[in-house]
């Protein structure tokens, strides 16, 4: 059977018992977004503060929170629990890495090699990349975190200006 | 199961003929593909028609007076001959377009160039107090296209709402379609549901009002004898690749005097009558509607495949889809935790079975069925609204064809269940 290549322990673990799910307060940035072709969903919050008490939203800004809700496939689902177990209290710089990580891992159609040291649970993932029409499923959530994310800066600029 | 049993239908002498059927997947699994639905397996004798086609005839059609040019424009016109008779229709009636959605397309978008077409196109304006009736169970190519027809003209979009067991809910019809009323489109075999609607009997309701009716028969024309003469419609819209034909030819059957009376929707070469600089004239029906070099190949190859679907005989492919549909029903349907979306009984029901399972997303459900290799299709089909009707996000669809067989039936119902076990639904327990 190849299906447990894609269908990690991990995965199916984070997809009944997942973490950190049900929208949470406080938090200043959102993103919904939807997979078209199955729709599937997944609303992300996200919560930024500065490094420094007062200062900018910069590189350095912590991740203090992100919640969800979602409602899709086990691969969709436990994708977005790891996302949080990964960034929550993360810095934006290493949220970011993680994300490009992720991303370029989903497109190695297989042949990628993970950095555990970088994306920890998030390497179980790498099965999934052999499925081209379940990459999506996999980074629907870590797509929604990104555009959160940079509502979260946005909102912070506009506050400052 | 015996030969007997299938009708007079041979479904092995039919799958030796579609070379795909014999290949393996994951790992040396035989392929159960039941995904005709989306689009179907090609048989050796459609493919060598193409070939034939282009080894020996090729040259762009209606266009030099060389020999080559002669010979692939007469292919051209007598694969339109074969695949007119094939629904009852004459050639001058039946257009190449580019699939079924592109069909549908044309017609909504002659309606809104009607509006700058000119007194001679009158009859396909559309505007403010006007009305387009649609049913909930359309396939997103015949409700998107009315939706920005409605959009581009101010025209008003209504529709048939479904009933809980998967019928279009005709309660409504008398107030539905009225004298308002302009057009009607609607399916003709749900792709999800699997059920075929009375387009004989709205047709009459909408005639009565003056409204035309367009058909969406991308589901019914490969799967059961369609005769345009007996069906009352005014547009019949199919695929041919989705009834044993190539990829990239759909067909837009009209009543010839609508057709004549419809603005062109794509325009260029070869669908004109006489080119100015400052204006142009357009050709006859139906080479008005098909700009630019056709699909030529492709036309022979449809003429195939309806040659191959006449020999065997539509009343017998639709008789083994039938035999299929109510054992799928009930293999299927029986199983525990399993939900079909759409009638459980196979009266006017075709051969689509989309179903949900407990606590499974069909997107899992569709992964271990592949591992198996089974082949369906999961997701919301390209019916997003009338997923949501059923109060679902998705579902998986098994599609049945004529090369099919019982024992790739038992194959998706062991499928579901290894799905259950692999997820530990209470099901499986």
């Amino acid at each position: 059977m190849q299906l447990d290549s894609m269908y990690q322990e991990i995965i199916l673990d984070h997809y009944r018992n997942p973490h950190n799910k049900g929208l949470r307060e406080p938090h200043n940035g959102e993103a919904h977004h939807i997979n078209p072709t199955c729709g599937d969903e997944v609303t992300v919050r996200v919560r930024l503060t500065p490094a420094v008490e007062g200062g900018a939203l910069d590189d350095k800004a912590t991740i203090a929170d992100v919640s969800y809700d979602s409602m899709g496939c086990s691969i969709s689902q436990a994708s977005a629990s790891v996302l949080t177990d990964l960034l929550i209290g993360s810095t934006l710089e290493e949220g970011m890495r993680m994300l490009d990580e992720f991303t370029e891992l989903m497109h190695s159609k297989g042949q990628g090699e993970p950095d555990e040291d970088v994306l920890q649970d998030a390497v179980a993932f790498a099965g999934v990349s052999k499925y081209p029409a379940r990459i999506k499923c996999a980074l629907l959530a870590w797509m929604a975190w990104k555009d959160a994310t940079a509502q979260s800066l946005e909102t912070e600029k506009e506050g400052a200006s | 199961m015996t030969t007997s049993e299938l009708g007079r239908l041979d479904v092995e002498a039919v799958r030796a003929d579609f070379p795909i059927l014999a290949r393996t997947v994951r790992d040396g699994r035989p392929l159960v593909y039941l995904d005709s639905g989306a689009t179907s397996q090609k048989p050796r004798q459609v493919l060598d028609a193409e070939r034939d086609f282009y080894e020996r005839h090729n040259a762009a059609v209606h266009r030099g007076a060389h020999q080559l040019a002669e010979e692939a424009t007469d292919a051209y016109e007598s694969a339109r001959a074969t695949i007119s008779a094939f629904v009852g229709a004459q050639p001058g009636e039946v257009v190449f377009t580019k699939n079924a959605t592109e069909a549908i397309n044309l017609v909504a978008y002659a309606m809104s160039n009607a509006a700058t077409s000119g007194e001679a196109y009158a009859r396909f304006v559309v505007g403010p107090g006007d009305e387009i009736v649609v049913t909930e169970m359309e396939h997103h190519a015949n409700l998107v296209p009315w939706q920005q027809l409605c959009q581009r003209t101010g025209a008003t979009l209504r529709w048939f709402p479904v009933t809980s067991d998967g019928r279009l809910d005709l309660s409504g019809i008398d107030e539905l379609i009225n004298d308002n009323t302009k057009l009607v489109a609607l399916t003709h075999q749900s792709n999800v549901l699997g059920t075929v609607n009375p387009v004989t009997a709205i047709a009459e309701r909408a005639h009565a009002h003056g409204a035309l009716v367009l058909v969406d028969a991308a589901q019914s024309v490969p799967h059961m004898p369609v005769d345009v003469t007996e069906l009352g419609v005014d547009f019949l819209a199919f695929s041919g690749h989705k009834m044993l034909g190539p990829n990239g030819i759909g067909v837009l059957w009209g009543r010839p005097e609508l057709l004549a009376a419809m603005p062109p929707f794509i325009s260029g070469g070869s669908m004109i009558g006489v080119v100015y600089m400052d204006h142009t004239t357009w050709a006859d029906p139906p080479q008005r509607f098909e700009a630019g070099v056709p699909m030529a190949p492709q036309a022979v190859g449809l003429a195939a495949a309806c040659d191959y679907l006449s020999a065997v005989g539509m009343e017998n492919v639709l008789a083994h889809e039938q035999a299929l549909t109510q054992y799928a029903l009930k293999q299927v349907g029986d199983l525990p935790g399993v939900r079909i979306v759409g009638p459980t009984d196979p009266v006017d029901r075709g051969g689509a079975i989309s179903f949900t399972v407990e606590d499974i997303h069909p997107h899992d459900v569709g992964q271990v069925l592949d591992d198996v290799g089974v082949e369906v299709r999961v997701g919301h089909h390209c019916a997003w609204p009338l997923h949501r009707c059923y109060e679902t996000v998705a579902t998986t669809r098994a599609t049945f064809y004529l090369y099919n067989t019982f024992a790739e039936v038992d194959a998706l119902a062991e499928g579901i269940q290894a799905t259950q076990r692999f997820f530990g639904t209470a099901a499986a327990r």
